[in-house]
């Protein structure tokens, strides 16, 4: 599993001595920021029907899309994708489904891969 | 230069998730893919804008190299000083490796209030990537209109009213101004299909010399689509030739994509709801007349710089 | 081996550039400060620097090329006049926050309108709060070792903040005079090579520079930058002794003309304070105990020093070559600030003088002086050399 951002380098500091200077973010930090809360639909991947055939991982404006790094769909990172439906309208084979956010339960983010 | 995604699946983009861009916006599909065939190391310099924006809420940062934002209407004279100072250190062996520079910026970065940076980075023969992500206006700050917003277009500061139907001007074609600089390589695409970006950027950016891309890209909340609608309104773009696919290799116009019927320009029109007033009264025949008048002499005229003909 | 030459104040700006051999020079022309870039492109096309020199279509460009520059890594110097740094206003305190030390000529000219090609003081005090370091130069030999000694503060790790090296539109930039100039070897060693913090060309440790930094840290961010200022006022004086120590000549921060024991002192900047210095010398010799305060770095204003250089003076008179219209003259407000909080009641006469490039004569001098002896002082604004 990948790192959820570089977050230790930039903790939210406490005293302006402490905040990098000019302002300055460090590279890859915001992987640390969960996108998956603005969803009210959640694409729902079916590895059954699924062809691997990357047009919704291509498509993905948040590169939500999961693969095994190999070109083969995993599933979906319900952590940052906001259920635009771009992959399920893309898929040619039905394999993605768009269903309402309040069919799941906890906090509306739902598991990694699922 | 053929891209096959697979090949791109194990690299990680140079934008991470964890960005604020709105759900099925098009600039981040453009970033993901136009940077995805790059294999050196890349600097992005970006012009104030909705990817600015959303990309660097402090303190987090979503780009996994390095990038930098002074201002609004300077992003090409920004790339040109990391340029300078690469190519200073690197003959000065203060830097040994290879590394690329790539400017976005929106339209009303680029078409509008950025064209003068722009104009001179390119005439300079810097060696660098200038992406316009045009989104056709204003989005940024709530959809006004921009010299890159379509005739007959609702935007806020040029709003459909009882008595005007939207946007009144033809945009400029920014393109082919871009290839009056006679830089080595110019080319206009969309998110059409899925792998035509990549190939453009990727030669873009490794073509030595000051390059320019043209992007058409959907603004969901400002052009009133649907936001799973993302690549299918850019098919129609393209195949309505609203948006002719084309590059310009050293002078030389060439069609990249030849739609295979005649697609009227309702058909790019009617799905957005910007341009919904103009199929609400009969006064607005005239408009759209207007408009696929425009779309069919600019194709003609693409169609002669590129030596070709059209049978559709 | 030092040498000495007839030059101007923008060539013996453009000389140091030479020497200093930055990495990137970003610069668009324009009046006074034009000889600036002419002269530094003829050193660049003659193989004399190895810099690259990249000419702009516009001094907006100019001034983000040598910021992006900067942040990458490089060492950078531009120069601009009047207009031009108007135009650049909108980038200055990104230079600023971003912390890249730029060195810049800025060779001052009045703002327009009406046009005007000569000198006040306008261009640059309109760029006061742009979160650079001021420094105002007397003459061409100044210019030429500010530039070098501008170098090696800007790029203090406790300071890493741009600098304005300011002199006077024509009568600095295009008057000729005597300079000595440093050996290049001298000045390549006095000023080293920039060790960049966070060089945006390190792709190894990727950064960002330019968030968008909402009201959660914005304060925080500026506050540095108040402590990188605050810095300045006890680094300087340790850069400028190791530059006598290379020169044998010793720039503070605020200049003391027999200051010590006055009872009436003019304060004022750059090339005009030779007249006045002159005329104390007259009043000396007259038995009147007359001083000037020339003030060289106006930010960060040295408040605490300038309250305790004006001593024991019964009267003051303090000159600006630029208007805060509707306000208090820029040098006047620091001042009149400095004393008040330094407990000092000297009565003080704020005047204006040299707008758009008016001369100053010794005999404006005189009168003053008189004035501030006799006890003559306004709570008006008074103009130096007005037809009234």
């Amino acid at each position: 599993m990948k790192n959820r951002g570089n977050s230790a380098e930039m903790a939210r500091p406490k005293r302006w001595q402490d905040v990098p200077m000019g302002g300055i973010a460090f590279g890859a930090s915001a992987e640390a920021v969960e996108t998956g809360q603005w969803r009210s639909m959640r694409p729902v991947w079916n590895g059954e029907k699924c062809i691997s055939c990357l047009l919704c991982w291509n498509q993905c404006p948040d590169r939500s899309v999961l693969t095994d790094g190999n070109g083969k769909v995993t599933g979906i990172d319900t952590f940052y994708c906001k259920g635009c439906g771009i992959c399920a309208h893309l898929c040619p084979k039905q394999a993605i489904e768009m269903r309402p956010e309040s069919e799941f339960t906890g906090s509306g983010t739902g598991e990694r891969g699922k | 230069m053929a891209i096959r995604i697979k090949d791109y699946t194990q690299k990680e983009s140079p934008l991470t998730n964890g960005h604020r861009m709105c759900p099925g916006c098009g600039a981040p599909t453009a970033v993901h893919q136009g940077l995805m065939g790059i294999e050196s190391p890349v600097v992005v310099v970006n012009a104030t804008g909705c990817l600015e924006v959303s990309t660097t809420v402090y303190p987090f940062s979503s780009w996994r190299v390095p990038w930098i934002h002074t201002a609004f209407e300077n992003a090409g004279a920004g790339v040109s000083g990391v340029e300078a100072a690469y190519v200073a250190l690197k003959k000065r062996g203060k830097i040994d490796r290879d590394i690329k520079f790539v400017a976005f910026g929106g339209d009303g970065g680029t078409y509008d209030i950025g064209l003068q940076s722009l104009s001179g980075a390119l005439e300079r023969g810097h060696d660098f990537t200038y992406i316009c992500y045009n989104n056709g206006g204003y989005m940024n700050t709530g959809a006004q209109r921009s010299s890159a917003t379509p005739r007959g277009a609702n935007a806020t500061t040029s709003p459909a009213g009882s008595v005007l139907p939207g946007k009144l001007q033809k945009p400029k074609d920014l393109t082919a101004i871009a290839a009056a600089h006679h830089v080595p390589y110019v080319a206009q695409t969309t998110l059409f299909n899925a792998t035509d970006v990549a190939e453009k950027v990727k030669r873009a950016v490794e073509t030595p010399g000051p390059a320019f891309v043209n992007i058409l890209v959907p603004c969901v909340l400002f052009w009133g689509i649907d936001p799973s609608l993302q690549q299918d309104i850019c098919r129609l773009a393209a195949d309505t030739r609203f948006w002719p696919v084309y590059e310009v290799v050293d002078g030389a116009w060439k069609l990249t994509y030849k739609p295979k019927k005649r697609v009227p320009i309702e058909e790019f029109l009617k799905p957005q709801g910007r341009f919904r007033h103009l199929f609400r009264d009969e006064n607005s025949r005239a408009l759209l007349a207007q408009i696929q008048a425009d779309v069919d002499a600019d194709w003609q005229r693409i169609l002669e710089l590129s030596g070709e003909t059209w049978d559709a | 081996m030092s040498r000495r030459e007839i030059t101007s104040g923008n060539w013996a700006f453009a000389e140091a550039m030479r020497q200093i051999n930055p990495d990137v020079v970003a610069a668009y022309p324009i009046t006074p400060s034009t000889d600036i870039p002419m002269k530094f492109a003829e050193f660049a096309a003659n193989g004399r620097v190895d810099t690259n020199f990249v000419t702009v279509e516009s001094e907006h460009s100019a001034i983000t090329a040598c910021v992006t520059a900067a942040a990458a890594g490089a060492r950078v110097m531009t120069a601009s006049s009047a207009n031009g740094v108007a135009l650049m206003h909108e980038i200055f305190p990104i230079a600023g926050c971003f912390r890249t030390p730029i060195v810049f000529g800025l060779v001052n000219r009045s703002i327009g309108a009406p046009i005007n090609i000569h000198c006040d003081h306008s261009d640059s005090m309109a760029e006061r709060d742009a979160g650079w370091i001021h420094l105002y130069c007397e003459d061409a030999q100044e210019a030429y070792d500010t530039a070098i000694l501008a170098v090696r503060l800007a790029e203090h790790k406790d300071v890493l903040t741009p600098v304005f090296v300011c002199q006077d539109g024509f009568i600095t930039s295009h008057g000729f005079e005597p300079v000595n100039l440093l050996d290049d070897e001298t000045v390549k060693a006095f000023v080293g090579e920039r060790d960049a913090d966070f060089p945006l060309l390190d792709v190894d440790r990727p950064v960002t520079y330019g968030s968008f930094v909402m009201s959660e840290y914005y304060f925080e961010i500026k506050r540095q930058q108040v402590e990188a200022m605050k810095n300045v006022l006890r680094v300087y004086d340790g850069i400028a002794k190791e530059y006598e120590a290379v020169s044998g000549r010793f720039y503070p921060k605020l200049d003391r003309y027999r200051t010590e024991d006055a009872d009436i002192v003019v304060v004022i900047m750059s090339s005009a304070s030779g007249v006045v210095k002159d005329v104390v010398d007259e009043l000396r010799d007259q038995g009147i105990k007359a001083g000037c305060l020339r003030v060289r770095m106006f930010r960060p204003f040295p408040a605490e020093e300038a309250a305790s250089a004006l001593g024991n003076a019964k009267a003051v008179a303090v000159l600006d070559r630029a208007l805060s219209i509707g306000g208090t003259a820029p040098l006047a407000a620091e001042i009149k600030s400095a004393l008040y909080d330094a407990g000092k009641t000297i009565p003080v006469q704020s005047c204006v003088y040299g707008l758009g490039g008016r001369d100053f004569f010794p005999q404006y001098a005189r009168e003053l002086f008189t004035d501030l002896a006799a006890g003559k002082i306004s709570r008006e604004e008074r103009y130096l050399g007005l037809l009234e």
